[in-house]
């Protein structure tokens, strides 16, 4: 049995019931391992770390006896499995990482550790974190925990951060981490109704985190609620002199700013944001989550982002681009999978196709051909040039408010295999998220109400470079006014 | 000085079957920065370690890995452009170059492309004939070296060490202002002077410290410029003459049959003294350069550059000139002092103590001889500078002849010591007394009646002779003037 | 734009992924609609734009030239497929 006293508890209360003695790590750690066993059927972890993770819980209650907590002492994490993690398997969900152990820890799980959290494993997503479904995961597609309502067909838990999602979701880990390119973390958060940050590029360090595309990668927390995120957040984010990207400035005690008041923000609201084909549930709850807002006191403020509808587009040039160079290590040379052939062109290919999955070869080849000569003007200075334009949107917007509101997804979770064939449709999913991206700004998705079947959707609050502090206090403002409680019903755990 | 300095080439003209061509040639110098760690990582770069031992995990490019770049490897290269009057780039790019090779791990070489370092600059190359010649510079970038490939260790592998891998290098790119194999020579001679000057490479072509390609086009004099071959990786100035002397040669061929040139890398292969096509049809290549999203722009502000400006040491150049200038010494002269630091202290210290021009031809000649039979260079040489500066002194000054300043330098040489001490000890001072002199000549006119005879019988040549007999019997110490005068006086008055 | 079996046949050489000769015409077609999708970017005007290349504008950090890494052989060749006296091995090339 799994204990759900325990696993239904978030960050803050668990942390709570251990400094006061109420609650051990051991207990809770060994109550998420029960869980995680309960849980497979949704594939949410690819590799579990149970003896790491009692190591750990034990240490963390010699810790808490001696009064020396941390700030996560005890609290037992998934870690979505693009992290490097010394001495554990590391697949970023690819055949072409088989068996690779690195000698080294990222350096934001290497700061969670630092604060006292205990590893229960590793998380699935899909493949090199290039999916919105978790679908192209080598490893199978982990299953949301929450079913469209008299109807059990399998729903996917977003990605690429889906095994994340979906375990915090479902209880197999306190919180989680993700990362978050294009709106993996904050698109499976809606499709999950958990919590989901993407930072500031340059908040938390890349260094040790698997690349997807570098110039729109992020690590940010995935959890149940805002003041769980702000908690990891602040463990996460810092700056990393071995990461020529990662900004040195100061990391605000976030905690601070949930519950604070929004009286007074100017909130935007994006014209360009109203899609055509938009669910009208999903435009109600945006409105709904004006309302909120605009009883806790902020002011509305109508503003345009006219070149959001190039946003998408000009992520799918960035995003293969980058990604066609930073896969191109992965050559079966000095880890990983190896496929042999009569000599070194034939080895490189023949390990390059039996390695990699059909959304990443798609992509590498799309990455390619974007940057090959004669290409590159057209497409890929020109969408660096859009995303110029998409950042001075931003810049412009930013004048006059102080954060932006918007649906996270265009819709709920959807079927397992329902756009799987159709790239661009699956491109959609982030229609919303990818501009933040793009902008390299701070946004976060929070769990605002259930569509007509039932499951959960997210509303998105962008802020300004940096300034995660304010979307923490409007987070949890509407948070508080969503009063968002619902929980998927067990049917896992057979 | 009254030399020429030509920009304009005036080509060697090559006679072919059907007319004259004229040989262009430019190359790319890869320059390894003296630092000692790479230039993205912390391993470090010594020459000849154990495979593997100098490589971070950066360098083997594992996942999740980042670049974070050497501050001194910045410094060098624009110390380096400023020792090439080169205008330097206070914003330049990082740019990644793609292509897979089993000694590349990242399946990339970071490298910068359309914004590097350094911009235009300019070498006077000094020709055997006396002239000198500008060769344009294009540009000076800085990009990481390879790891090294071994063909030969095992009969179906190939073997990979990278060791190298991630070494700064600078690419120094010349305008195709070079006209012969021997200018090609004197310019990386020249180049390689200006890099140990400045102390940015250690030039040491043996060790792959600095390596060229060579690109070589031919023209009918005065037409526009041919299409050209590029010779990859050439490590000694006598290879690159004979690559360039045989590319000239195989090029003109092809263009005399009526054929044409085929734009493409080659390889030098020294054992055959050819040069051959490295066509591998799957090779055809398209870097797909675009800036590193990794590294942001390499911003520099004018008080670094100032600052690196003024710790620049006096050119060789300049050097020259103020030898010419200060010293009176000819064109050549200077020049050989010139060649390195450590010589032209030294001739610096001796010319001091004593006189420029002595000081220069008993450098040259004597010491340089000397040095070389015993396979010493002037730094290990066991004549010091001061006591060097002191003989010559002795010979300006007349205390000895050239003849015992030779003896006394061997003595030098092979036992150490002061030279003033040396003639001292072993009585060796020149005798200027003339009446001893006086005496000498006496003898030698009364122990010689038939010499003296056919002498007075118009046979003037004799003369010398009886300066020999005198300087015999004075054991070299008579001042050979004084005999010769005395002579002459005593033999004509007979 | 659409792009056709030779040049996915090329790309992939550059890529160095192994593309069945059955799979090139189906991939070519999957290939041009996502550039079809990406080519709405031509509407917008870019005339004197700056292109933005990373995660927007932060100075270059720098390190100091120290030797920090290095010295594990075992560990740098230790996840590769083949290794040989801490050389990695791959099919022979000739050049
Ligand atoms: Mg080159
Ligand atoms: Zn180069």
């Amino acid at each position: 049995m799994v204990d759900t006293t325990l696993t239904s508890l978030g960050l803050v209360e668990a942390r709570d019931a251990l400094d006061k003695k109420e609650i051990s790590a051991v207990e809770l750690t060994d109550a998420y391992i029960t869980a995680m066993e309960k849980g497979r059927g949704l594939n949410t972890y690819i590799t579990e770390t149970t003896d790491l993770a009692r190591e750990g819980a034990k240490r963390a209650d010699e810790n808490l006896a001696k009064g020396e907590g941390k700030p996560l002492e005890g609290l037992p994490l998934g870690i979505k499995d693009l992290y490097c993690t010394e001495g554990v398997l590391t697949t970023a969900a690819s055949h072409i990482l088989d068996g690779y152990k690195p000698h080294y820890e990222s350096t934001v799980s290497a700061n969670l550790w630092r604060d006292g959290a205990v590893m229960l494993g590793k998380l699935n997503l899909d493949e090199f974190a290039m999916g919105s479904s978790n679908e192209t995961s080598f490893y199978g597609t982990a299953i949301n925990p929450w079913r469209r309502n008299g109807d059990d067909t399998p729903l996917v838990a977003g990605g690429s951060s889906g095994g994340s999602s979906a375990a915090v979701a479902a209880g197999l880990c306190a919180a989680a981490t993700g990362t978050d390119t294009g709106g993996s973390i904050r698109q499976p958060a809606a499709l999950t109704g958990i919590v989901g940050m993407k930072p500031s590029y340059g908040r938390c360090s890349r260094w040790g985190i698997v690349a997807f595309a570098s110039s729109l990668d992020q690590a940010g927390p995935m959890t149940r609620s805002v003041a769980d995120a702000a908690l990891m957040l602040r463990s996460m984010a810092g700056h990393d002199p071995m990461d020529s990207t990662s900004v040195d400035i100061e990391v605000p005690d976030y905690t601070a700013e949930v519950g604070g008041s929004v009286k007074g923000l100017r909130v935007g609201i994006p014209k360009e944001y109203r899609v055509d084909g938009m669910p009208a549930e999903v435009d109600a709850l945006w409105q709904q989550g004006i309302d909120w807002l605009k009883d806790a006191g902020a002011e509305i403020v109508e503003i345009s982002l006219p070149h959001t509808q190039y946003a998408l587009p000009a992520y799918y040039i960035v995003a293969p681009a980058e990604a066609s160079s930073n896969l191109a290590r992965y050559d079966g040379v000095r880890y990983g999978l190896r496929e042999d052939g009569k000599d070194l062109i034939e080895m490189y290919q023949n390990t390059r196709a039996a390695g990699f999955g059909d959304e990443v070869k798609r992509r590498v080849l799309i990455g390619t051909y974007v940057l090959s000569a004669g290409y590159y003007d057209a497409y890929y200075r020109k969408a660096q040039q859009v995303r110029t334009l998409i950042g001075q949107d931003f810049d412009t917007a930013f004048e006059s408010v102080d954060t932006i509101l918007a649906p996270t997804t265009p819709t709920g979770a959807f079927g397992v295999g329902e756009k799987a064939d159709d790239p661009v449709s699956m491109y959609l999913n982030d229609v919303f998220t990818v501009p933040a991206n793009l902008a390299g700004l701070p946004a976060i998705s929070v769990p605002a109400g259930l569509d007509s079947q039932g499951l959960p959707l997210g509303l998105q609050l962008i802020g300004k470079h940096f300034d995660e502090a304010t979307l923490f206090r409007a987070a949890s403002a509407i948070e508080s006014a969503a009063g968002f409680t619902a929980k998927p019903t067990v049917w896992w755990e057979g | 000085m009254t030399e020429k300095l030509e920009s304009t080439a005036k080509g060697t003209i090559i006679e072919g079957m059907t007319g004259p061509w004229e040989l262009i040639i430019g190359l790319e110098v890869h320059a390894q920065v003296n630092s000692n760690s790479k230039l993205f990582s912390g391993a470090a770069t010594d020459f000849g370690s154990d495979p593997n031992t100098q490589v971070s995990l950066v360098d083997a490019a594992l996942p999740g890995m980042l670049p974070v770049i050497n501050e001194y490897c910045v410094e060098q290269a624009v110390r380096t452009g400023l020792g090439l009057k080169a205008q330097i780039n206070k914003e330049s790019v990082f740019a990644r170059k793609n292509y897979f090779y089993a000694d590349l791990p990242q399946g990339y070489q970071i490298s910068q492309f359309d914004k590097p370092i350094v911009g235009r600059g300019q070498v006077i190359v000094d020709l055997k004939n006396g002239t000198r010649r500008i060769v344009g510079i294009e540009r000076l970038h800085l990009e990481q070296d390879a790891g090294k490939s071994m063909h030969d260790q095992h009969p179906s592998l190939t073997y990979v060490d990278l060791n190298r891998s991630g070494v700064a290098l600078m690419e120094i790119v010349s305008d195709p202002d070079i006209r012969s194999a021997e200018e090609a020579a004197a310019y990386v001679e020249k180049l390689r002077t200006i890099l140990v000057y400045l102390g940015t490479c250690d030039g040491v072509m043996a060790r792959g410290s600095m390596r060229a390609d060579v690109n070589v086009s031919v023209r009918r004099p005065g037409e526009e410029l041919g299409t050209r071959a590029e010779i990859k990786n050439v490590n000694s100035l006598r290879f690159m003459r004979q690559a360039i002397e045989f590319e000239a040669q195989r090029q003109i061929d092809i263009l005399e049959d009526g054929g044409s040139i085929v734009q493409e890398t080659r390889l030098f292969d020294a054992s055959k003294g050819e040069t051959r096509s490295m066509r591998s049809k799957e090779n055809a290549h398209d870097y797909r350069y675009f800036p590193d999203p990794d590294l942001p722009p390499l911003i520099l502000d004018d008080g670094m550059i100032e600052r690196i400006k003024a710790t620049l040491p006096e050119l060789p150049d300049e050097k020259k000139a103020r030898f010419e200038n200060d010293y009176g010494l000819s064109a050549y002269d200077a020049g050989v002092l010139v060649a390195d630091q450590e010589t032209a202290a030294y001739y610096e210290n001796v010319a001091s103590a004593s006189d420029p021009k002595l000081a220069a031809n008993w450098i040259i000649t004597e010491l340089f001889g000397r040095l070389n039979k015993s396979e010493k260079t002037i730094t290990d040489s066991p004549i010091s500078a001061a006591n060097l500066g002191k003989l010559v002194g002795l010979i300006k000054d007349n205390t000895i002849s050239g003849r015992i300043a030779k003896d006394v330098f061997e003595i030098m040489f092979n036992e150490g010591g002061d030279p003033e001490q040396i003639v001292e000890d072993k009585g060796l001072k020149q005798v200027t007394d003339t009446g001893e002199i006086e005496g000498f000549a006496d003898q030698v006119i009364a122990d010689n009646p038939e010499k003296v005879a056919e002498y007075k019988g118009g046979k003037d040549k004799l003369l010398g002779w009886f300066v020999g007999q005198l300087m015999k019997a004075s054991r070299g110490k008579a001042n050979p003037q004084m005999a010769n005068e005395l002579l002459k006086k005593k033999l004509d008055e007979l | 734009m659409s792009v056709d079996k030779e040049t996915v046949r090329n790309i992939a050489r550059l890529a160095r992924i192994r593309v069945d000769e059955d799979a090139l015409e189906p991939l070519a077609k999957e290939l041009s609609t996502i550039l079809t999708f990406v080519e709405q970017l031509d509407a917008v005007n870019t005339d004197g734009v700056e292109p933005q290349a990373g995660g927007r504008t932060m100075a270059l950090q720098q390190r100091a030239d120290e030797v920090t890494a290095g010295g594990y052989p075992e560990k740098v060749t230790g996840n590769a497929p083949k290794s040989e006296h801490n050389f990695f091995a791959v099919p022979k090339v000739v050049e």
